[in-house]
């Protein structure tokens, strides 16, 4: 990490030889020291819990509770790129969540009378959500950016009238129980890859990640830009695939817990050995959903036109209407965008729970602003990425589940993360007025 | 942006508003009969919007005042202890004679409440304890219902390690539970019996709080747990899911209260062993018939049925107290009988014949 609090001239060799071999490396120093300080978070909570936290079962469990906050957030980052606001993705999310509940626990089955678990039902389930999520996002884009209602106050509006929607769906009564197979998306030993597909899934990644990085040597080289040095490329692809193989290999190190394991055992005929029957769990569909949203969005983000008008009208607004960027609409689809996300995290979110609460999502907006915002996003418009939002959206959940495992009350639980939020903000607005 | 669009703007969202909000707050209902039309009811929600205060409740209060002849008005705090005080002076001006308050919280509303029985109309602490004595408190045993969970529980497991998911700690209800669990359990806790093993608090009751709790607890504790008793059915249901994803389903006992469809249903197949069951019409009725008695006569010890309870706060309070009837497996049938959940619902995905309810 940088070396912000030492004096200079002890260290000043250390320090230039340092920042050189990053800047050779061209890495991202943020997204470098987010993940310094995310080890730090986990080291410190694995010592003080005995022991407990850097455990398979614990990180699968927190790889799980982080995806469906992760899933927003990393919509969050182009909202806020965009200099506007999303207040209403707790309450989006629960509408969606509990319409989507509602098709798959009452229309179906009941009112269209097909009968409960029909193999189609999550799909439908899953598509009204998603073109309902998408809809209420095009209508707030559509305010914000063609009504010039400020997203803070189309969204605050939000926030009350689709959480106050939900009690129009039998008063807000609990659904429940969901679909079998749309609860295998709130992931749950049954909800996962296992052991060989989680390796494929590994495989691809690391081969994908290999690919980019010789893509991009090449691009860069065809047009005669500089490239980092052959041992700096060597060695990102040789702790990019370390990185990958390692997920991989805890996802797969916990196994089904021993009573489901006997379970499936027995419905399947399969002997018990002595030692009791290990099936690997692999990564988890909720995580799966996550990644795909991630890389889905990043293109977005990265590679087509749409995302660089979003961070050019966060750069600046005005030049980018005059350089003919098409604002309004750019505006209008960041919100759809958000949306289609809220309406997944609602899905992953009610899978999980197997019920659609009127809790569902209550504070979700501050978690997932929050993640956004410790992964580096500005509110200043024009500065922020994906990868770091997801990277908040874990550190906030390990701090969460960190003192989950060590009985910290909620309150105290609060004041941690607040200050949490706070300091990497203002950490980070340091660090940036002393490289300015 | 121009000041016509903006108003343009507000003009449509208020239309939106409206066309979305309308019936969202409960309004003045038609007068009643002649006989006692002057005794005008007030009652101040204080959330209108959960679930069961507009289903159960409100109907059943309604019913009770307008079959004596009187009139029943209303309004909604909306979670705001500010907006609910201003709320019952409202309800006193719009004419009521008797306030019943649900109080969003007991401390704050105090001066509200002090200040109308001054005005010489009496006022009902609803489900919802209000430290004052001269206020007549009616509600369902909050301690019973704990220990009703504990008993129960501790039936299905005499020994072993036990996790207590709470309420949420802002609401004194979380206590009581907390309480009369503690009182069943503590002997078998001093003999050694049963080991606390885990205790949390749930924000706002949250489910997906109560399931991530519990996950972090059947971590700490590698899945050594053999029982669970948790406030309600909101929390058992994240209980039980977690419990699901570590196979424990069905295996582990877990309490709850509130009578949920989906709570009951999880009972009928076996996965949650008891929901304590409030029939909150029962209490709707005993506070409308109460109101309309202290129409007629404001004392409030000369209401039918009242006893004296002494609260946390040290008061004697007048108070009316219902008892809970805890549901399990084998008296399902009550609340189908009671038409609170249909059959259907209540055995859906129940296999077998091993629950008598769903034959």
């Amino acid at each position: 990490m940088t070396e912000a609090t030492t004096s200079p001239t002890a260290r000043e060799p250390q320090n230039r030889s340092l920042r050189s071999l990053l800047f050779a490396m061209e890495l991202d120093t943020r997204l470098l020291g987010m993940l310094v300080a995310l080890a730090v978070i986990w080291i410190t909570f694995h010592l003080w819990s005995g022991g407990n936290f850097i455990t398979p079962r614990n990180l699968w469990n927190l790889s799980v509770q982080s995806a469906s906050i992760a899933i927003m957030a990393t919509g969050m980052v182009l909202i806020i790129v965009s200099r506007n606001i999303d207040l209403s993705v707790g309450a989006v999310l629960a509408f969606v969540g509990y319409t989507m509940a509602m098709a798959q626990a009452e229309w179906i089955p009941r009112t269209l009378g097909l009968g409960f678990d029909q193999p189609y039902t999550w799909l439908v389930a899953l598509g009204v959500g998603v073109v309902l999520g998408a809809a209420i996002g095009g209508l707030q884009g559509f305010l914000v950016a063609y009504g010039g209602v400020p997203s803070f106050i189309v969204t605050l509006g939000g926030l009350l009238v689709w959480r106050g929607l939900i009690f129009r769906y039998q008063q807000g009564q609990t659904v429940a129980p969901l679909d079998g197979i749309f609860q295998l998306l709130g992931g749950g030993p049954k909800g996962a890859l296992g052991a060989e597909l989680s390796w494929i899934v590994g495989g691809v990644a690391c081969a994908g990640i290999l690919y980019s990085l010789w893509a991009s040597r090449r691009r860069r080289r065809r047009y005669d830009f500089p490239v980092r040095p052959m041992w700096a490329e060597v060695l990102i692809g040789v702790v990019v695939v370390v990185v990958v193989v390692l997920a991989v290999w805890v996802a797969n190190s916990y196994p089904w817990p021993p009573a489901l394991a006997q379970a499936f055992a027995e419905e399947n005929g399969i002997p018990l050995p002595p030692g009791g029957l290990i099936i690997q769990t692999g990564i988890a569909f909720p995580v799966m959903i996550m990644l795909g949203v991630a890389l889905v969005v990043t293109y977005l983000a990265t590679r087509r036109r749409f995302g660089r008008y979003v961070y050019a009208i966060g750069g600046n607004p005005e030049a980018a209407e005059l350089g003919g960027v098409n604002v309004r609409r750019t505006i209008t689809l960041t919100f759809v965008l958000m949306g289609v996300l809220c309406a997944i995290a609602g899905a992953v979110q009610t899978a999980r729970l197997n019920a659609a609460v009127t809790n569902l999502g209550v504070q979700n907006e501050l978690d997932v602003i929050s993640a956004a915002v410790i992964g580096g996003t500005s509110f200043a418009g024009g500065i922020g990425t994906i990868p770091g939002a997801i990277l908040g959206a874990v550190v906030m959940q390990s701090l969460r589940s960190g003192m989950l495992l060590l009985n910290v009350d909620s309150p105290t639980q609060d004041i941690v993360v607040g200050m949490v939020l706070v300091a990497a903000v203002g950490f980070d607005a340091y660090l940036r007025r002393r490289a300015a | 942006m121009t000041n016509r669009k903006v108003a343009t703007l507000i003009g449509t969202a208020a239309v939106v508003f409206a066309a979305c909000g309308g019936g969202a707050s409960p309004s003045v209902a038609p007068s009643g009969p002649a006989a006692g039309a002057d005794c005008v009811v007030g009652v101040s929600w204080n959330n209108y919007q959960e679930e069961r205060w507009a289903k159960w409740d409100e109907p059943a209060l309604k019913k009770a005042i307008e079959d004596a002849g009187g009139k029943y008005i209303s309004n909604d705090a909306a979670s705001s202890e500010e907006k609910q005080a201003s709320n019952v002076e409202n309800l006193i001006s719009q004419g009521a004679k008797v306030v019943v308050v649900l109080a969003q919280n007991g401390t704050a509303i105090k001066p509200a409440v002090t200040a109308a029985i001054a005005d010489g109309v009496p006022v009902i602490a609803y489900d919802r304890l209000i430290e004052d004595p001269k206020a007549l408190y009616i509600t369902f045993d909050n301690v019973e219902v704990g220990r009703m969970q504990a008993r129960e529980i501790l039936k299905a497991m005499p020994k072993g390690n036990y996790v207590f998911i709470k309420g949420n700690q802002a609401d004194a209800n979380a206590d009581f539970l907390r309480g009369g669990q503690q009182e069943i359990l503590q002997a078998a806790i001093d003999a050694g019996d049963i080991k606390n093993v885990g205790e949390s608090y749930t924000d706002n009751w949250d489910p997906a709080v109560a399931q991530t709790n519990m996950e972090q607890i059947l971590t700490a504790n590698n899945n050594d747990v053999d029982a669970v008793v948790a406030s309600n059915d909101g929390t058992a249901g994240g209980v039980v899911e977690a419990l699901r994803a570590q196979g424990l389903a069905g295996k582990v006992p877990v309490s709850g209260q509130d009578g949920d469809q989906a709570a009951l249903n999880r009972v009928a197949k076996g996965e949650q062993t008891v929901s304590v069951w409030k029939d909150a019409r029962e209490l709707g009725k005993a506070a409308g018939e109460a109101a309309v008695q202290l129409c007629g006569n404001p004392d409030i010890t000369k209401v039918k049925g009242t006893i004296i309870f002494k609260s946390p706060g040290g008061n004697d309070m007048t108070s009316i107290l219902l008892t809970p009837i805890p549901i399990t497996k084998d008296n399902l049938n009550v609340v189908v009988d009671a038409g609170w959940i249909t059959k259907e619902a209540l055995c859906q995905g129940v296999t077998g014949t091993s629950v008598a309810a769903c034959k």
